[in-house]
């Protein structure tokens, strides 16, 4: 009898790695620069994913297992992130990874995960086009961003616009965008600069605004050293309104800036901390209570968030699987939504890009933040419609609108 | 047409401006000491820093600038007293040092006072010629820019220091037996450097974004500037500054802020190519 309990434990004991199998975590790997020249747009990421999955594991975790999450520190540096994402897919052996602030960084590290068949989230506004199906991305894109503001502000401001963007593929790419978007809108563009990354003294740039007579300046400069460019042309009085894809939303500029430096900056963005809604108002709520120090909760971090939802709709549908080929035939059934502090939110399956509340967000001349619009549910039509279909093939590449994937 | 070239001119003020200021400090610890301050942004940080946060205490801005000074060139002595002295001999491994010295500046500021400081907005208001409207304190800096290369020529040409100095440098061991004190004015003319680098940075400090690698966007311009010009100060710096700054102000002003950048690391070249000891090399020479 003894004998037979005994090979009776040393049988569970055998089985355990089956049965235990359902209680075991979800490991999640989380590569964020939380250090380096992005931190400031960045630490919000983790904290996000950390506030998402402190709700979810209390309330039970995903499918009845515990979300553990695998973190590093990416310091701003692409090398840092090709070597933790071998960490994590080959040592960590997470399930999913949530990764990258700059289309560097991702284009780094998106090799790597599609020739390990990991699978990963990019929570992050960017220029657009990546059509992988190794990839999730749940920031906003251009065509949500500039489809919304351009028409907006040339009907209010008028029809000539000025772009001056930052010098690589992210400001180029945007770049491009804006011109289709006037051109389409029957507008006229009467100027555009890229400026390299370094260049702090605006000069030239502000003359040549002014001779220009712009209605409307697009402005898709990144990095601390072109941001200098907002002190120098209010110093110059140049006072033309301003449209953005990226300033407020990511870096705070309205809070760190000397008012009226960023006065008359239109941004179109997913969701920032002033939103004025119920829902926004208790996500915010919620986060200060876990990280107090917290100066300002960006859209980024509302992405990364709600990816942390989505992963768990996605895996509780698929039956507690979190193998991607699994989550993939889920995602195909194009109705993958959840209700985040933006609003209701959904994955398209052509693209895995995600659709969006887009708030048009106003700095006023004191930098405090308005509303003047919102629009519900802007879809990231673009790829989808230019003949990127992740239901039927997997080209792993980013597109741009003047090298579209190829149709059929 | 008045627009075209007052807007050239401002444009080419303010261009020659920048690398004048960027590489005054610079053409002291370099130019004529011979130590390569690759810390040289860093004390540009350390004054735009210092600048903003004794302004927003309530200190009129000027006299906030002079604290920036001040305060880098304190940190310069004590560097000097600490590291660079005992690198005199060997140039090549005030590099190593300095380097070490700028990572940990700018990491350790990022640590202790975070990713960004809030800025000041720039004073004075802005002036309309024509069609097209200046920033006024665009042209206060350009104007500082000259008076400090005069305040500069006329230290080390008029007054018992600049000669004790310009003696200290040239022949150290020489100056020394006469009874001058080497150690001392060494280290007070590394101070004079990194306190025009502390200036420069308060100067600039309410146009710019405060980022503890703020340094960086003025380093280039200053070497660049330093080594076209060669050893002398006056004769070297400033020169290089007003032809380094035409040449940027008009390639950009053709072709765009990237071909500026270019134009002007080009011409540098050629400079170099042509004049190995710099602008102040030719007049040097071409006077002796």
């Amino acid at each position: 009898m003894r004998r037979f309990l005994m090979m009776g434990a040393a049988l569970t004991a055998l089985l355990m790695p089956l049965t235990a199998k359902a209680a075991d975590p979800i490991k999640l790997g989380v590569l964020e620069d939380q250090s380096g020249d992005f931190a400031l747009a960045t630490i919000g990421k983790v904290h996000g994913i950390q506030l998402a999955t402190d709700e979810i594991n209390k309330a039970g975790g995903i499918d009845g297992r515990q979300i553990e999450l695998v973190i590093y520190d990416t310091q701003s540096d692409n090398t840092r992130f090709q070597e933790f994402m071998r960490r994590v897919l080959q040592k960590d052996k997470v399930d999913v990874v949530f990764a990258g602030f700059s289309s560097a960084s991702r284009e780094a590290y998106r090799p790597i995960v599609d020739q390990l068949g990991g699978f990963a989230f990019y929570n992050n506004q960017y220029e657009g086009g990546v059509c992988d199906a190794h990839m999730i991305v749940t920031g906003a894109v251009p065509e949500q961003q500039f489809s919304t503001l351009i028409p907006w502000m040339m009907e209010k401001f008028g029809k000539n616009v000025y772009t001056i963007a930052a010098d690589y593929n992210f400001g180029q790419i945007s770049a491009e965008w804006v011109r289709n978007i006037v051109k389409a809108q029957g507008g006229k563009m009467v100027g555009e600069e890229f400026i390299p990354l370094g260049v702090s003294q605006f000069a030239s740039t502000i003359q040549n605004i002014q001779k220009a007579k712009p209605d409307i300046l697009i402005t898709l400069l990144v990095g601390t050293a072109q941001s200098s460019y907002y002190e120098q042309a209010a110093a110059a009085n140049l006072h033309i309104p301003m449209g953005s894809s990226v300033n407020v939303g990511q870096a705070y500029e309205h809070k760190r800036f000397k008012p009226p430096s960023l006065a008359n900056m239109y941004v179109t963005t997913n969701w920032i901390e002033e939103v004025d809604d119920p829902k926004s108002k208790e996500f915010v709520a919620k986060w200060h209570k876990m990280f107090p120090n917290e100066p300002y909760i960006n859209q980024e971090a509302e992405n990364s968030y709600l990816a942390v939802y989505m992963y768990k709709e996605m895996v509780e549908r698929a039956k507690g699987s979190t193998k991607r080929d699994d989550l993939r035939k889920i995602i195909a059934q194009g109705d993958v939504c959840v209700d985040a502090p933006e609003g209701h939110v959904c994955l398209d399956p052509k693209s895995q890009h995600m659709s969006h509340t887009i708030y048009l967000a106003k700095v006023n001349d004191d930098h405090s933040i308005s509303f003047p619009k919102v629009w519900k549910d802007i879809k990231p039509y673009w790829l989808g419609e230019a003949g990127c279909d992740l239901t039927k093939k997997n080209p792993n590449a980013q597109y741009t609108p003047s090298n579209p994937p190829p149709k059929g | 047409m008045v627009d075209a070239v007052v807007g050239f001119l401002y444009q080419f003020g303010d261009a020659a401006a920048f690398l004048i200021l960027a590489a005054s400090g610079l053409a002291i610890i370099f130019g004529m000491m011979g130590v390569i301050n690759l810390a040289h942004g860093e004390f540009i940080m350390a004054g735009a820093y210092t600048t903003v946060s004794v302004a927003k205490l309530g200190v009129p801005l000027p006299l906030a600038i002079g604290c920036g000074a001040l305060v880098a060139g304190l940190i310069g002595i004590v560097l000097e007293r600490l590291v660079i002295r005992h690198l005199y001999r060997r140039p090549l491994d005030t590099i190593v040092a300095t380097w070490g010295v700028s990572l940990i500046a700018s990491q350790g500021t990022l640590i202790l006072l975070g990713p960004s400081l809030s800025d000041i907005s720039t004073p004075l208001g802005s002036v309309q010629i024509g069609d097209l409207s200046y920033s006024v304190y665009r042209f206060v800096l350009m104007g500082t820019a000259a008076a400090i290369l005069l305040a500069l020529y006329l230290l080390f040409t008029f007054t018992r220091f600049g000669v004790l100095a310009r003696a200290t440098i040239q022949v150290p061991h020489m100056a020394e037996a006469l009874g001058v004190n080497t150690r001392l004015i060494y280290s007070l003319t590394f101070g004079i450097g990194a306190a025009l680098a502390g200036a420069t940075g308060g100067l600039y400090a309410p146009t710019m974004t405060l980022v503890p690698t703020m340094g960086s966007q003025f380093i280039t311009e200053a070497f660049v500037t330093v080594v076209t010009g060669g050893g002398d100060v006056f004769l070297g710096t400033a020169p290089a500054g007003v032809m380094l700054g035409f040449i940027r102000a008009a390639i950009t002003s053709w072709e765009g802020q990237l071909a500026g950048q270019i134009g002007l690391l080009v011409a540098v070249i050629i400079v170099i190519r042509i004049l190995p000891r710099g602008i102040s090399g030719l007049i040097l020479r071409e006077r002796a």
